[in-house]
């Protein structure tokens, strides 16, 4: 044990520390993008507070596009755009890219579900009250999905999580890189089996915080 | 003054037109307690809907103070709307927010500085007799105090009507007349017009000085309480009241 450690702790904590940072990074940057584009989604909507249904219509297949390309394949579609952008199409940086893309119609699609479990009552409250469009957004229907909402953060982490380790077969880093570079080519199976153990640990550490927060800060239960 | 003016309302379904209302024409004193009773389904929500144009009136006219409001839209509408309190049946309380950022909401939206909101809300919890319940969530309140809060709200800024959807409909017994007892003080206190719709005789005997019967998306019968309770002209009234009258019978 010790002497796995010795070989290859430090190459594991590099690695672990690239997948999260990576990971932390693309569900930051995907939410950044994808809340806008959920409220959207969700307002725009026939009987919703703002319905336009060509705009409703474009987002949709817009979401529904970025969310059926299998993400192995959109990573190596974008490679040239990821270049572009942020000069290298490898490494933490350049998996960051197609991870965001990815993610970003994952989470409008989540923010849509979390926002339309708003109860139709407190929406009507608000027209009842005179709110516009912006006030019952930011003052209505975010608040009182923001529960419902912080639970989607963890399952997004996880979710790209698992992508962030496709790739990995592409020299991103992180675990999924080490996994793929010694337990597969080198058939070192300690190694990917150290990797295997340590995405379980991040993922019942995201998840479970995730959760703890996401409940403390729903009011609806009693405490 | 509320005039309903020949007001319709139809929806276009799947299934073809649907009359929800037809001909409507009632007229609300500025100090009434209004009642509009009908069984589920006759189209009283809509009704009600049609005073703060949450429901848009398919014909007919809505005159608050000799304006008529039909047709406003855009800032009119919802400055309208901002000076018509509104009650519902399910409280419909927003969850995330304590009872005194609950009752600060319709102020929010209007803009009110925060030192201005604090003191009012304060006034209105006490009115209701919530002021303990300030910094509580609506999920530690009973239903009884969660409709109080909703009726401080409805009178956040100082609205000259009051719209009560079925405000008691959840509620038992004990907490409805404690419940219609201070809408009554509202009313006399405040002065505020009130119109309330249900489907309980009870509660139109309680606290409404005046009364509609409106029954398959029409006003069968109106006029002032006493009068229509004790000579009912419709079959529907008679049916309605049919329940009060057992009640009735048991106290004697």
């Amino acid at each position: 044990m010790a002497e796995f450690i010795a070989e290859y702790g430090s190459l594991l904590l590099q690695g672990t520390i690239d997948s999260i940072v990576m990971t932390a990074l693309a569900t930051l940057f995907a939410y950044v993008f994808g809340l806008p584009l959920g409220i959207l989604v969700t307002i725009t909507q026939e009987h919703s507070i703002l319905p336009c249904k060509p705009v409703n219509v474009v987002l949709g297949w817009i979401v529904n596009i970025g969310r059926s390309i299998p993400f192995i394949i959109l990573l190596v579609f974008l490679m040239p755009f990821t270049r572009a952008l942020v000069g290298t199409a490898t490494g933490v940086r350049g998996a960051i890219v197609p991870l965001v893309i990815a993610a970003t119609p994952f989470v409008a699609r989540i923010v849509e579900t979390s926002l339309l479990e708003v109860e139709a009552g407190l929406i009507e409250v608000a027209h009842a009250v005179g709110a516009t469009v912006k006030q019952i957004v930011f003052k209505v229907m975010l608040p009182e999905a923001k529960p419902s909402i912080l639970v989607g953060v963890p399952l997004t982490f996880i979710t790209l999580l698992g992508y962030s380790a496709m790739a990995g077969a592409v020299g991103a880093g992180g675990l999924g890189d080490i996994a793929i570079r010694y337990g597969y080519y080198r058939y070192q199976d300690i190694v990917m089996f150290a990797t295997i153990v340590l995405i379980v640990i991040i993922v019942q550490i995201i998840q479970s915080g995730g959760m703890w927060f996401a409940k403390k800060n729903d009011k609806r239960i009693r405490k | 003054m509320i005039e309903i003016k020949n007001l319709s309302k139809i929806y276009n379904t799947n299934y073809g037109e649907f009359k929800a209302l037809e001909d409507i024409n009632i007229t609300i004193n500025d100090g009434d307690i209004f009642g509009i009773i009908g069984m589920s389904g006759a189209g009283k929500s809509t009704l009600l809907r049609c005073i703060n144009l949450l429901e848009k009136p398919s014909s007919g006219h809505v005159v608050i103070d000799g304006q008529d409001i039909t047709g406003f839209a855009g800032s009119q509408l919802l400055q309208l709307r901002r000076n018509i309190g509104m009650v519902f049946q399910r409280f419909n309380l927003l969850m995330q927010r304590t009872v005194k950022d609950n009752v600060a909401f319709p102020l929010e939206i209007c803009g009110v500085p925060k030192a201005d909101r604090d003191k009012r809300v304060a006034e209105l919890l006490e009115l209701v007799g919530l002021a303990d319940k300030a910094n509580n969530y609506p999920v530690q309140l009973s239903g009884g105090q969660q409709q109080r809060v909703a009726i401080a709200r409805a009178l956040a800024n100082n609205p000259g009507i009051i719209l009560c959807d079925e405000p008691t409909s959840a509620l038992d017994s004990l907490t409805t007349s404690s419940l219609l007892q201070l809408l009554k003080e509202i009313n006399e206190k405040l002065g505020v017009t009130i119109v309330i719709i249900t489907h309980e005789m009870s509660v139109v005997n309680k606290i409404c000085n005046r009364v509609a019967v409106i029954n398959d998306a029409r006003i069968i019968e109106q006029g002032v309480t006493k009068e229509v309770f004790s000579n009912p002209q419709h079959e529907m009234t008679k049916l309605l009241l049919s329940d009060l009258i057992v009640v009735k019978g048991g106290e004697n």
